[in-house]
């Protein structure tokens, strides 16, 4: 064990934080119940013409892409070569861990009829032109890759160290599958949308949704990875990893400019320039989001700025924001089922969300005090967090 | 008249012994049903229950208003539907509440004798006699389709309505044309009002009439001295107010979608909706369903034996629409409770949703903020880095 | 090591560019529509025949086992009686809702009008809500097409309501153990040789339960008809023996609604105001589907391309793990 440069962080675990988690995470299971015995229309505001509400969109979707650190940090890290990021892997790995797990959890609980579940796995059962089949395989499949991914951790602390050998013997074929199938399915959660071509506002639906996806996920995985490690490090005073962050930047940067360039050039190209001035809620959030994304890729591509931590953190946070508004409005506010539908969420609805963020949190404190997941822990001294 | 009961009228003041034989008993009638009769013309009216003691006052008024009545082109069955009402009898209402001078169907009298009392009266009681007519009124090459006493009826109605208190069309064929009038219209026959342009004409339509629509109408009459309340069509409102649709005891079957296809099929037996078999309730307007015909209790009207109502009251349908043509739904037409194509559905925003969301959206600013200040405090190189967001 | 590399990384780049430059023209990228079988069946929905008489909401929740539905703001007046759905849902299979305008007074009239249309399912010809079910519950008969529903095979993800450009499947929210409710033309009753029970019911033929082609026949016949003309209108099903009404023809718009509509829709809407105002949205021609399933198969056809990248990227990861775990040991 004391081979590993990951070591467990230690420390109290019931701390006061810890507490208010988990009180929200015992409110969260209580409507968490409610839904299961009286259906969802008692716990949600979920309607005939909303039917997906922020139990998917926000647990689901934008809780995946938060969970893209591990996968955007193994592209760099194992594709593109640099080492230098390592030290980021396991963290990454394991916010995605519960990004991942979670937002399978809270499927779960948004299925309306989730006995039927393993119909998923049955193949008379599929239906290969069906992008939910895709992304809902490819979720499955890539959870598993990154507890497989992660198990080391676990492998470390039991101090079973051939096992981990074996395991890392084929290590490289998981890492490749973690790349894959997040590719896959951050994509195709912008293919979903694509059915929705009649429903969609204009300035959100468009044949790239997939790549639009893609990037955003990427660019928010990396974004979680520098904002884990800046409050982390931070709060538990931990070697700063600014060095490798500000690296990291100039990469986050380009990739966002992308971004903004093929949404703004196909908006354009397909002459729905109008629509960005009109004075109403799509255009309105269309700006806010476009606010959102070009702070941060402004930041992160000025070579002054990047170096200090509080512009990199406002970055990523901002990024952050950017990319869950983005996913917000595409499968919410831009859409539009007509015939007078409105949503928006209720108070149990959103206190499940916040008690499954909670969990999240609540389990990620756990893991890095109890298991190998920080880098460089040796000469810190472990703070109350 | 001291309020007794909630009819307004005291019956039990008056022992049955005495009723039998008060002799002020009009159509067969014992004082205590007259007065019943009255407070049930007052109700029908819609009315105010203390009407009903005016309105027997006026109907046993000594001065008994004459009455001339017309026939035109008609088949009489709006007589013959008034010699079957029982309360009054049309002997209690010609030989007490009014006096009909002149009834072609009704006279002894007859030929020029008839007549001449029929001048005599419209001279002697000219502006307080009442006209009847029934039937429609040929105006063709001179109206010569419709004779009486060598003289063409629209001449007989045009004279008699000079001097007449009020008019009165009783029938389809008097108040729209009826039968008659229907295409081609080979007499040039016309309602009654037609005929009579600038006159208000209170129209009773049906084929028959029901009597009591017309009985109270004359009632009315006799105790206000002036008509009832009139729709557009100048019918009396208290009957020709709604839909047949609206009050017909198949009225359910309709509604859960329950049709008889045809006469004599399972549905039609079971009571079923006769509207595919084209009836015309629903775009007609009487109160047919709510007081019946012949005396002989509920169910007593067309739709009650099981025949389609074919709108004889209406003069675009009756006579005029195929009987087997579907009937056009008024009732149902808006605002009646629909669901508007995009009627506003969703929960909205409830207050408490929208201070969580915002609640959560402070938190999570809010630290962001408190994390950045300690963090450019500690860029700037001083150290306190205390912040605390896990 | 680093030239094979390079080389990966150039001809990944090359065959995202290739996958994407279809991209850029959406209907490059589209598959065909989907055809509608010969002896597809529908119905063909007159709105100005159409009396609001709600017999076929009636008849549909018997015919299907669905309760009553109340809306929450008519919750309080004598719960359980009073049929009012407000949209088709869990519990309403199908409902008449109305256009009105200004003093409401002409029926099938746009100004100062009204005119009720009837909601249900449109048994697409290319139905999205097939194409997006992972697991197989929605499907397309091959013969009628009338796209059913298996609850057995459901797993609630509700995709199917998101994606329908209809609105037309519903989940039933109120129910812990809910269904994916929708029309499905009855086909119980079809099986036993009875039609669809809304057809069945409606008095004056405003719902007509059909061949789709001889449908479309139909509505065209009424369009050409002179408005005023007496015209026989057929009631149940098209060429059945029921008894036909005789009514004026109406002046009808001249679009026939569900022919070219997402594809075409095996359901005909005739009308006379414009099908917009019915909350019937003016559509593409090209099926939601054939654009998602295109892409999808650009990009995933025979998982070739996935496969492919798998190996790159295995390649790639060997190296540098390899790498990586050497130099943990060392340290």
């Amino acid at each position: 064990m004391a081979h590993s440069p990951y070591q467990p962080l230690g420390g109290k675990l019931l701390t006061k934080p810890f507490m208010v988690l988990a009180l929200l995470f015992a409110i969260g299971m209580y409507f968490i119940a409610t839904r299961f015995a009286f259906g969802l229309g008692e716990v949600t505001n979920l309607n005939g013409g909303y039917p997906w509400g922020i139990w998917v969109v926000v647990d689901m979707i934008i809780g995946t892409a938060f969970g893209c650190g591990g996968f955007a940090m193994a592209i760099l890290i194992y594709i593109f070569n640099k080492g230098e990021y390592h030290p980021l892997m396991r963290p990454a790995v394991l916010g995605g861990l519960f990004g991942y797990t979670l937002g399978g959890i809270a499927v779960i609980i948004d299925l309306g009829r989730y006995w039927n579940a393993y119909n998923l796995l049955l193949p008379w059962y599929m239906r290969p032109s069906s992008v939910m089949l895709e992304v809902s395989l490819c979720v499955m499949a890539y959870v598993l890759v990154l507890w497989i991914e992660f198990s080391p951790a676990f492998l470390e602390r039991l101090g079973l160290k051939d096992a981990k050998r074996k395991l890392q013997r084929f290590m490289f074929l998981i890492i490749a599958l973690g790349v894959l199938l997040p590719t896959m399915h951050q994509s195709s959660l912008g293919s979903m949308l694509l059915v929705m071509e009649t429903q969609l506002s204009p300035l959100w639906f468009t044949t790239w949704l997939p790549l639009l996806f893609l990037i955003t996920a990427l660019a928010m995985g990396y974004a979680i990875v520098i904002l884990e490690a800046t409050l982390v490090t931070r709060a538990f005073g931990l070697p700063s990893e600014q060095r490798i962050l500000s690296k990291l930047s100039p990469i986050v940067g380009w990739l966002l400019a992308t971004f903004l360039a093929l949404r703004l050039a196909d908006i354009l190209l397909r002459g729905h320039f109008p629509q960005m001035f009109e004075a109403n809620l799509n255009a309105l959030m269309f700006w806010i989001e476009g606010v959102l994304f070009v702070v941060p890729t402004v930041i992160l591509l000025s070579p002054a700025r990047r170096v200090e931590q509080a512009q990199m953190f406002l970055a990523a946070a901002l990024l952050l924001a950017a990319g869950s508004l983005y996913r917000i409005d595409a499968y919410l506010v831009a859409y539009e089922p007509g015939n007078g539908w409105s949503y928006f969420p209720s108070v149990p609805e959103l206190m499940v969300t916040i008690g499954v963020i909670s969990l999240e949190i609540m389990l990620y404190l756990v893991f890095i005090k109890k298991l190998p997941v920080l880098h460089g822990i040796r000469n810190a001294q472990p703070r109350e967090a | 008249m001291e309020a007794g009961d909630d009819t307004g009228i005291d019956f039990d003041k008056f022992s049955e012994q005495e009723l039998d034989g008060y002799e002020g008993s009009v159509g067969g009638l014992t004082r205590r049903d007259f007065l019943k009769f009255c407070a049930g013309v007052a109700a029908s009216l819609g009315l105010p229950l203390g009407a009903g003691m005016r309105i027997a006052e006026a109907a046993s008024d000594k001065l008994r208003p004459p009455v001339i009545w017309l026939h035109g082109q008609e088949c009489t069955g709006c007589t013959e539907t008034l010699l079957r009402s029982y309360h009054p009898t049309l002997e209690a209402l010609i030989l007490d509440t009014i006096s009909l001078d002149y009834h072609e169907t009704l006279c002894v009298g007859a030929g020029k004798q008839a007549e001449a009392h029929k001048r005599k009266i419209m001279e002697e009681f000219h502006g307080k006699y009442v006209l009847v007519t029934e039937g429609g009124t040929p105006t063709k090459d001179g109206g010569i389709y419709c004779k009486v006493g060598g003289k063409p009826h629209v001449e007989h109605v045009q004279e008699a309505a000079e001097g007449a208190a009020a008019i009165i069309a009783i029938g389809s064929c008097a108040s729209w044309g009826g039968i008659q009038s229907a295409d081609p219209n080979p007499t040039g026959a016309k309602a009654t009002h037609e005929v009579l342009p600038g006159k208000t004409v209170v129209n009773i339509p049906g084929c028959p009439p029901n009597p009591y629509n017309f009985l109270s109408t004359v009632l009315y009459l006799l105790t206000f001295n002036k008509p009832p309340e009139l729709d557009q069509q100048n019918r009396p409102k208290f009957a020709y107010g709604r839909l047949i649709h609206e009050n017909c005891e198949r009225r359910p079957h309709f509604d859960a979608g329950r049709f008889a296809l045809e006469f004599g099929d399972h549905g039609h037996r079971q009571g079923f909706c006769l509207y595919k078999l084209g009836c015309k309730g629903p775009e007609t307007y009487a109160n047919c369903p709510s007081i019946g015909f012949g005396d002989v209790g509920f169910g007593a009207w067309p739709i009650g034996t099981g025949h389609p109502c074919f709108g004889c009251t209406m003069e675009e349908t009756g006579f005029r629409k195929p009987l087997h043509a579907l009937a056009e739904v008024k009732t149902f037409s808006p605002p009646t409770a629909f669901p508007a194509v995009d009627a506003p559905k969703g929960e909205g925003v409830s207050p408490a949703a929208a201070a969580v969301v915002a609640g959560v959206g402070g938190l999570v600013v809010g630290a962001a903020a408190t994390a950045m200040r300690n963090m450019k405090a500690s860029d700037r190189g001083s150290d306190s880095s205390e912040t605390n967001d896990a | 090591m680093n030239k094979s590399r390079r080389r990966f990384l150039k001809s990944a780049t090359g065959a995202m560019a290739a996958a994407a430059a279809p991209l850029e023209s959406a209907n490059a990228i589209r598959r065909d529509n989907k055809t509608l079988p010969p002896e597809a069946l529908g119905m063909l929905y007159d709105s100005t025949l159409c009396i609001g008489c709600r017999a076929c909401v009636t008849a549909c929740k018997e015919a299907n086992d669905v309760p009553v539905e109340q809306p929450a703001r008519l919750s309080a007046w004598n719960p359980g009686t009073w049929d009012a759905g407000e949209d088709i849902s869990g519990k309403t299979l199908n409902t008449i809702r109305v256009y009105t305008h200004g003093s409401k007074e002409h029926k099938d009239k746009a100004e100062n009008g009204y005119a009720f249309v009837k909601r249900h399912c449109l048994h697409c010809v290319d139905p999205s809500c097939v194409s997006v079910c992972p697991v197989s519950a929605m499907n397309k008969d091959p013969d009628t097409g009338i796209v059913t529903h298996d609850p057995d095979a459901c797993i609630g993800c509700r995709y199917c309501v998101y994606g329908c450009p209809f609105g037309v499947p519903q989940y039933q929210f109120d129910d812990a153990f809910g269904k994916i409710a929708k029309c499905q033309f009855c086909e119980h009753l079809q099986k036993q040789g009875q039609l669809p029970a809304c057809c069945d019911v409606c008095p004056t033929g405003a719902s007509l339960f059909g061949v789709v082609t001889e449908l479309q026949q139909e509505a065209e016949r009424r369009l050409a008809a002179r408005p005023g003309d007496m015209y026989e209108f057929p009631r149940g099903r098209l060429g059945g023996d029921r008894p036909t009404h005789e009514a004026a023809i109406p002046e009808y718009e001249s679009h026939i609604y569900g022919v070219t509509e997402v594809g075409g829709t095996q359901i005909r809407y005739i009308s006379g105001v414009p099908h917009e105002k019915l909350g019937l949205p003016k559509l593409p021609d090209a099926s939601p589907s054939s654009l998602s399933e295109g892409v999808q198969h650009t990009l995933y056809k025979g998982m070739i391309a996935p496969l492919a990248v798998l190996g790159g990227l295995a390649f790639l990861a060997h190296r540098t793990t390899r790498k990586l775990q050497q130099e943990e040991e060392e340290e």
